[in-house]
C-alpha cells in the first residue's frame, strides 16, 4: 500500500530537486543522502514550509499540493521535528506540549500531557522554562509537543544530529520505542546510516536532488547495485528475536529466519524484537562449516551475486541464508581460489555483530 | 616668502588702518535690509559687519549669557530697554532704527480689498498671525483687530506662527489665506511684490519700533561706533524704506 | 516662584493625548511595516527603509515645511483631505497626529524590525506546524518573543512624540487646546522672557524624559531570548 505519494520538483540557484516517490502509509521512512541531498527541503516541501514549483503532495488520501491547490502548513495535520527542539522561549515545557495540542482542536486534558510526558520522561520537566533543559531533554520535549497534535504524519529533521552522542544515545530508545507504537508514517532525514539502520522500515536515498534508491531497508542495504553497498561501512540489518541467555557463557541467543546468532549477554527480555546489524568486511566466507574456528556466528547460505568494490583489490558478495539477505566484502583473490560463482553454497561466518538497542 | 609678505602688506593697507569687524545681532524680519546695509557699510567704512539673524527672545537670552555680540537690532523696543537697564547694553545708545508697518496680506490676487473690508466679512479659512505675546507684529495685529472690533468673530480662525517669518509662510503657502505679515515681508522698492494686500492705517495700531543698541561688549570699539552712525545715516535711511519700513 | 498656569497645563494634557494616540498608531502602522521589513527579500527594501530612517536626520523643520506645502491647499495631501471632506490638517490636532506619526515613525519601527528580525523564521514555522494560524502567530508567538522591542519602540515613540517641536512650530499655529504642545510653550515662555514658567516646563520634561529612558533601560535588559 502506498499511501503518500510525492513528486516535487523545484529549482533553487545552484540545485535542482526532482523527486517522484511512493512511499508506505505505515512505519518509518528514513530520507537518507550527504547535506545538499535535498532531503531536508524535500521534508521542508512535505510539511508546506517550502512551496515547490511544481508539485503534487498526497498523504494517506489527503492532497495537499497540486497544480490548483497549496493547503498552508498549519492546515496539515503533520507534526514536525526540527533539528533544533525549537521549543517557544517564553512557555514552560507544560505550555509548549499544550501549543499545538490547542490548536489541533483536541481539548487540553492535562492527563494526556501527562501520559506523553511519562512517555518520554518528561514529567518532572512540566513546569520548566527550555532555556533550563538540556539539548536531550529539549528535544524530547519537541517531539512529544508534535504527537500531541495527534499528526497522521511525523516529519522529522535529524532530530539527533545537534546533540552529542550521549544525548543521540539518551533520545534513541524513546525513537525506537515510537517506531513499533506509533501507527501513522514517519518521514525521517538523517545522514547517519547508524540512526537509518535502527529506525527505518523503508529507506530512501538522495542524491543531489534525484532519489537514488527507494526500497525496504534490508533491500536497501543488501542489494549490490545499492550505493550504500560500497560504503566502507557497508552491511545489512537483520531483524531478530531474543530467544535466551546462557548465563554460564554470559551468551544471548538471538533467533532470525536464518538460524541463530550468539552475542555477549546484554539485558534483554526473552522473547524481545532487536535489530542487529552486519557489516560486510565482518563476514568471512568458508566453503565448510565444519572446520574449526573461533568464530561461532556460522550459516550456510548461497551466493547470491558478486561485484566489485570501490577497492580494486576487493569484491562484494552477496549471500542469501534461507531468505535473509547478508553482504561480505572480501578480497577478490579469496572469491578466485574459493571459485565464488552464483548459486554456489557456502557458509558465511560472521565475526562481529552490532546489536541496534 | 617675501612677495608674499608684501602682498598681506598692501592689502591691509588697501583698507583704512582702522579696519575692524563688528558683530551684529539683527531681528528676523530684519535680515535682508541688514544684509544690503552690510554690504554699503563695508564698502563705505572698510568694517566687516558680521551679521546673525534670530528671535529676539533668544538673542536678549544669549546677550545675557555672554553672547559676543557688539550690537543689538530689535524687533521691538522693550527688549533693548530691558537690556540697558540691566547694564547689558550702553547707557543712551538705544535709538530707534526702524518702525515696521503692518499689512494684511494674502498670496492670492485680488483676495484682500484696499480697505480690509475682507477682515469684517471674514470670508476664509484661516488668519495668521504672529504670537502676540511674543512677536511685536502680533500684538500690534490684535491691537487691529480690537480696534475694528473683529477679534472674537476671527478669534477661531486665528493661527499664531512663532514669528512674523512663519506667519508669512503660513499665508504665502496657502494654509491660511490671510494674515498680518510685515509690510517689509512683501514690498519691494516701493510695491506689492505678489499676492493681495491692505496697508493697516498706522493709526489703527501702536507704532512697532524697532530700537537698536550698542552692547557693553561693543562700547568704545570703532568698527561698532561706526554701524550705529552708519544706520542712521541717509544711505541706510533709504534701504530701509525700500524694505517698506517707516522711519 | 510661578506656578504653571491654566494654558501651561492644557498643553501638558494636549501632549500626552497627542503623544498617547501617535503611539498607538505607530504601533498599529509600525508592526505591519516592521514586519514586512524584517522579513521581505523584495528591492523595495532599501527605499523604503531609507524612506523610514529619514526622520532621523532630517531636521524637523525640513520635515514640518513638507508637510505643510503637502498638506496645504495647494498640496496633494491638502488636495485629498478636501475632496475627502476631512478639510485641511494644518492647524489641526489631527494633522499635529498626521506629522508626529511620521516624524515619529523609525523610533518605532526600528526597535519592533531588530526585534522581529532577531526572533528568525523558526519560531513561526514551529508555530504553523503546530497548527498556529499566521494571525495567531503573531500575538502567541511573535509578540511574546519581540516584547522587548514592542516596549522599547512604544516609550521611544511616546518620549520623541512628546519632545517634538519643529514639526509643530511649523504646520500647528499655536491654538490652545488643539496644537499648542508643551514644547511650544516652552518656546513661547522663553520668548516673553517668562523664564520661571519656562523653568517649570522645561525641568518637567527633563525629568519626564530621564524618568522614561531610565525605566526602559533598566526595566528591558535587553533579553532577547533566542529560541531554545
Amino acid at each position: 500500500m502506498n499511501a503518500i505519494s510525492l513528486r516535487v520538483q523545484h529549482a533553487f540557484p545552484g540545485f535542482a530537486l526532482d523527486v517522484d516517490l511512493q512511499l508506505p502509509g505505515r512505519g518509518v521512512t528514513v530520507l537518507f543522502g550527504h547535506s545538499g541531498s535535498g532531503k531536508t527541503t524535500l521534508l521542508r516541501c512535505v510539511a508546506g514550509l517550502e512551496r515547490a514549483a511544481d508539485a503534487r503532495i498526497e498523504v494517506n488520501g489527503n492532497c495537499w499540493q497540486a497544480a490548483d491547490r497549496f493547503t498552508p502548513t498549519w492546515q496539515r495535520e503533520i507534526g514536525y521535528v526540527f533539528q533544533e527542539a525549537s521549543l517557544f522561549p517564553h512557555l514552560d515545557v507544560c505550555g509548549n506540549l499544550a501549543f499545538g495540542m490547542k490548536r489541533a482542536g483536541a481539548t487540553v486534558h492535562q492527563d494526556e500531557i501527562r501520559v506523553m510526558a511519562a512517555r518520554f520522561g518528561i514529567e518532572h520537566l512540566l513546569g520548566r522554562k527550555p532555556d533550563g533543559l538540556s539539548g536531550g531533554e529539549r528535544q524530547r520535549v519537541a517531539i512529544a509537543r508534535a504527537l500531541l497534535t495527534r499528526p497522521r504524519l511525523l516529519l522529522m529533521d535529524e532530530p539527533l544530529s545537534a546533540l552529542d552522542h550521549a544525548r543521540k544515545q539518551e533520545i534513541l530508545p524513546y525513537l525506537e520505542r515510537l517506531h513499533d507504537e506509533l501507527d501513522i508514517p514517519v518521514l525521517y532525514v538523517t545522514h547517519q546510516i547508524e540512526e537509518a539502520a535502527r529506525l527505518a522500515d523503508h529507506l530512501v536515498l538522495l542524491e543531489a536532488g534525484r532519489v537514488v534508491l527507494s526500497a525496504p531497508l534490508t533491500e536497501a542495504l543488501s542489494r549490490l547495485d545499492s550505493p550504500l553497498a560500497r560504503d566502507h561501512d557497508a552491511g545489512v540489518v537483520v531483524p531478530t528475536q531474543v530467544l535466551g541467555h546462557d548465563e554460564a557463557w554470559h551468551l544471548t541467543h538471538l533467533g532470525f529466519a536464518g538460524g541463530e546468532i550468539q552475542v555477549s549477554q546484554r539485558a534483554l527480555h526473552v522473547g524481545q524484537a532487536v535489530r542487529v546489524r552486519i557489516l560486510a568486511r565482518d563476514i568471512s566466507i568458508a566453503l565448510s562449516g565444519d572446520n574449526a574456528s573461533s568464530i561461532q556466528n556460522r550459516f550456510a547460505c548461497a551466493v547470491t551475486g558478486i561485484a566489485p568494490a570501490e577497492d580494486p583489490a576487493q569484491c562484494l558478495v552477496a549471500l542469501d541464508v534461507k531468505g535473509v539477505a547478508l553482504l561480505a566484502r572480501i578480497t577478490r583473490l579469496s572469491a578466485e581460489r574459493l571459485g565464488l560463482v552464483v548459486g554456489k553454497p557456502v557458509w558465511a561466518q560472521v565475526k562481529a555483530v552490532a546489536l541496534l538497542d | 616668502m617675501r612677495n608674499l609678505f608684501s602682498l598681506l602688506l598692501l592689502t591691509s593697507l588697501a583698507n583704512p588702518a582702522f579696519a575692524d569687524e563688528v558683530k551684529v545681532a539683527v531681528a528676523a524680519n530684519f535680515t535682508a535690509p541688514m544684509q544690503k546695509i552690510a554690504v554699503e557699510f563695508e564698502k563705505d567704512t572698510g568694517h566687516k559687519a558680521l551679521v546673525s539673524t534670530g528671535a529676539t527672545g533668544a538673542f536678549y537670552a544669549q546677550i545675557k549669557n555672554g553672547a559676543p555680540f557688539e550690537i543689538f537690532l530689535s524687533a521691538d523696543d522693550e527688549t533693548p530697554a530691558k537690556l540697558e537697564a540691566e547694564g547689558a547694553g550702553v547707557k543712551g545708545s538705544r535709538f530707534t532704527y526702524a518702525i515696521g508697518r503692518l499689512v494684511l496680506w494674502s498670496a492670492k490676487p485680488g483676495f484682500v480689498d484696499a480697505r480690509g473690508e475682507v477682515l469684517k466679512k471674514g470670508d476664509f479659512n484661516k488668519l495668521a498671525l504672529a504670537n502676540p505675546k511674543t512677536a511685536p507684529y502680533g500684538s500690534a495685529a490684535l491691537e487691529v483687530m480690537k480696534k475694528l472690533g473683529v477679534q472674537e468673530a476671527l478669534q477661531p480662525k486665528i493661527v499664531q506662527g512663532e514669528n512674523i517669518s512663519q506667519t508669512f509662510q503660513f499665508v504665502s503657502t496657502g494654509n491660511a489665506e490671510v494674515g498680518f505679515v510685515a509690510l517689509s515681508q512683501v514690498w519691494q522698492d516701493g510695491v506689492l511684490k505678489s499676492g493681495s494686500a491692505w496697508i493697516v492705517p498706522a493709526d489703527l495700531y501702536a507704532p512697532i519700533r524697532q530700537d537698536a543698541i550698542l552692547l557693553a561688549k561693543g562700547e568704545g570699539k570703532p568698527a561698532a561706533e561706526a554701524l550705529l552712525k552708519y544706520l542712521k545715516g541717509d544711505k541706510a535711511k533709504a534701504v530701509i524704506k525700500s524694505y517698506g519700513y517707516e522711519r | 516662584m510661578l506656578l504653571p498656569d491654566s494654558q501651561d497645563w492644557a498643553a501638558i494634557w494636549l501632549t500626552l493625548k497627542l503623544a498617547s494616540i501617535v503611539t498607538v498608531l505607530l504601533l498599529i502602522l509600525g508592526t505591519p511595516l516592521a514586519w514586512w521589513l524584517a522579513r521581505t527579500h523584495s528591492r523595495l527594501r532599501g527605499a523604503i527603509s531609507a524612506l523610514v530612517a529619514l526622520p532621523l536626520v532630517l531636521p524637523p523643520t525640513v520635515l514640518g515645511f513638507y508637510l505643510l506645502l503637502l498638506m496645504g491647499p495647494n498640496g496633494p495631501a491638502g488636495q485629498l483631505t478636501q475632496a475627502l471632506g476631512i478639510g485641511l490638517l494644518p492647524f489641526t490636532f489631527a494633522g499635529l497626529v498626521v506629522a508626529s506619526t511620521f516624524y515619529s515613525l523609525p523610533f518605532v519601527v526600528q526597535p519592533i524590525q531588530n526585534a522581529i528580525e532577531a526572533i528568525g523564521p523558526r519560531p513561526l514555522e514551529v508555530a504553523a506546524t503546530l497548527r498556529a494560524r499566521p494571525w495567531d502567530t503573531f500575538w502567541s508567538v511573535v509578540v511574546p518573543l519581540a516584547r522587548p522591542g514592542f516596549l522599547t519602540a512604544a516609550v521611544l515613540g511616546f518620549a520623541h512624540t512628546v519632545g517634538e517641536f519643529g514639526v509643530v512650530l511649523m504646520i500647528g499655529g499655536n491654538i490652545p487646546g488643539a496644537t499648542r504642545v508643551i514644547s511650544v510653550q516652552i518656546y513661547d515662555h522663553v520668548e516673553a522672557l517668562e523664564y520661571a514658567q519656562a523653568h517649570w516646563l522645561a525641568a518637567g520634561m527633563v525629568a519626564f524624559s530621564f524618568v522614561v529612558l531610565f525605566l526602559l533601560y533598566t526595566l528591558n535588559p535587553d533579553a532577547r531570548r533566542k529560541p531554545a
